[in-house]
């Protein structure tokens, strides 16, 4: 209820301001919105765009997410090789968004610029809190293992990965929330098709209105993701 | 039996030692609980026991053999749960032995047979102590070693699992070091009591328990335990 109440609210204030507040008049009204997104929903372009966008959050996601736990749990057990993880804590400060003309000129304008930049934007979150997790790992347990010998293998997948696990799932909900960003960043400036490639084309055009439908489909995907993740989150750690 | 032999220990960057030498020998089957003030180093005698410390001097055999890495031969029951939360009673079991019978076996001696599909936040302190004890006997070590393991529960589950310990060590006969600061479990439990003294760690005094096994509650009210509560408070000061 507070929910609906808080959206009704915003689009109060939203029909106030392009009635009052946008003399220009940039900004659709609320039914004129309402009509353009009935537009843009029923051509199948929106849906070719939406879908080139969630590809690469996919693809850059899945990998930055299978690279970022593995060296998250690799790193965090394995101190002989500590400068690595120096070097990546180097990168990490430097925004995705950076990365695009060195993306560009190593991949060119297309799928893997994107990719890559996805993968950058997820990777780090996921890497960070996993190598977090993992060298939080309490002594006791350490020692349990030792007493009851159990062999490293089961140690990493009966123990080490379970305890980092609520880790991991909070470093995939920051890094999806990332590989959005950086998606949309990078479709932006060096893609053909996607959302932000059409929230560009819009920007030349100056069609508010379907800037705005751009967004929004940005926030409807990438909360749908989120939600989907937390679900995930909540069947497989049934233990907390 | 196991044998300590002038073990010694010194923390890394402290000058003092934590554990000067200190020679005991225990029997196998024998229950024996290390009493001491805070500070003697009874924790660190558990460790190194367990093979987590290394000592900077000194031996342990067992059977006349070396022993130094920690090991299935001896496990630790700590105060704290050692239990793995994302695993079922039995899970916590079949990660350390792939007998299922014995995991059966060793689940009814600790009363929890029932339970085995329940996770750890769904269990008692005094279950999950339950637990840890029959993990610890399913892999059958030469010796389980209990560092002050009830000390976070409450007086009535104590008392419950003192009672439950030892028909369990009544049955097994499992050799049992017991590190403990409360008098009355030692002497409840325990066939000898080890007095340890500070500064520098010593045994100052050993007192033999003779009641009988299994042993019932109502053996605290003897005029006979009382003796022996008296006299190792005694020998404390």
């Amino acid at each position: 209820m507070k929910k609906i109440s808080f959206i009704i609210g915003i689009l109060i204030v939203y029909q106030l301001y392009v009635m009052v507040g946008d003399t220009r008049g940039y900004f659709p009204s609320l039914s004129q919105l309402v009509g353009t997104i009935v537009e843009v929903m029923s051509s199948s372009d929106i849906y070719v765009h939406m879908g080139a966008s969630v590809l690469r959050v996919m693809v850059g996601f899945s990998l930055a997410g299978i690279v970022g736990i593995a060296l998250g749990l690799f790193l965090a057990t394995n101190s002989r090789f500590s400068e690595l993880k120096t070097g990546i804590e180097l990168l990490r400060p430097i925004p995705p968004i950076a990365w695009i003309p060195i993306a560009i000129i190593l991949f060119g304008l297309g799928n893997a610029s994107a990719y890559f930049i996805v993968f950058l934007g997820a990777f780090f979150p996921i890497f960070t809190n996993t190598y977090f997790g993992a060298s939080t790992i309490p002594l006791l347990y350490k020692r349990i293992t030792s007493s009851f010998e159990v062999p490293l293998g089961t140690y990493i997948v009966k123990i080490l990965i379970p305890y980092t696990l609520p880790y991991i799932f909070t470093g995939l909900k920051i890094g999806i929330g990332m590989a959005w960003m950086s998606v949309i960043a990078s479709e932006l400036i060096g893609a053909q098709s996607g959302l932000g490639y059409y929230i560009q084309m819009n920007r030349i055009m100056l069609q508010t209105d379907n800037i705005m439908i751009g967004m929004i489909l940005i926030g409807l995907i990438g909360t749908l993701v989120q939600k989907m993740i937390e679900y995930l989150e909540k069947r497989i750690i049934v233990w907390s | 039996m196991i044998s300590i032999q002038n073990i010694s220990y010194t923390y890394p960057k402290k000058k003092t030692m934590t554990l000067a030498p200190i020679s005991l020998s225990i029997a196998t089957g024998e229950f024996v609980s290390i009493l001491g003030p805070s500070g003697c180093g009874k924790t660190t005698l558990a460790n190194i026991l367990a093979g987590y410390f290394k000592p900077q001097a000194g031996e342990i055999l067992i059977d006349g053999k070396m022993v130094k890495k920690s090991g299935k031969n001896r496990i630790v029951m700590n105060q704290e749960n050692d239990l793995f939360a994302w695993m079922t009673v039995w899970e916590q079991m079949k990660l350390v032995t792939s007998d299922e019978s014995q995991i059966f076996h060793y689940l009814k001696l600790v009363g929890l047979e029932e339970y085995k599909s329940y996770y750890p936040k769904a269990l008692s302190g005094g279950m999950k102590k339950r637990v840890s004890l029959a993990r610890a006997l399913v892999v059958h070590p030469d010796f389980l070693i209990l560092d002050e393991p009830f000390d976070s529960l409450d007086e009535k589950m104590k008392s419950s699992l003192h009672t439950e310990l030892n028909r369990i060590f009544t049955v097994t006969k499992k050799t049992i070091v017991l590190i403990t600061h409360d008098i009355d479990e030692a002497i409840f439990l325990s066939d000898r009591v080890i007095v340890l003294g500070n500064n520098p760690t010593a045994v100052i005094h050993q007192f033999a328990i003779n009641f009988p096994h299994p042993r019932e509650m109502k053996i605290q009210a003897t005029k006979k335990f009382t003796d022996y509560r008296v006299m190792i408070a005694e020998s404390y000061r």
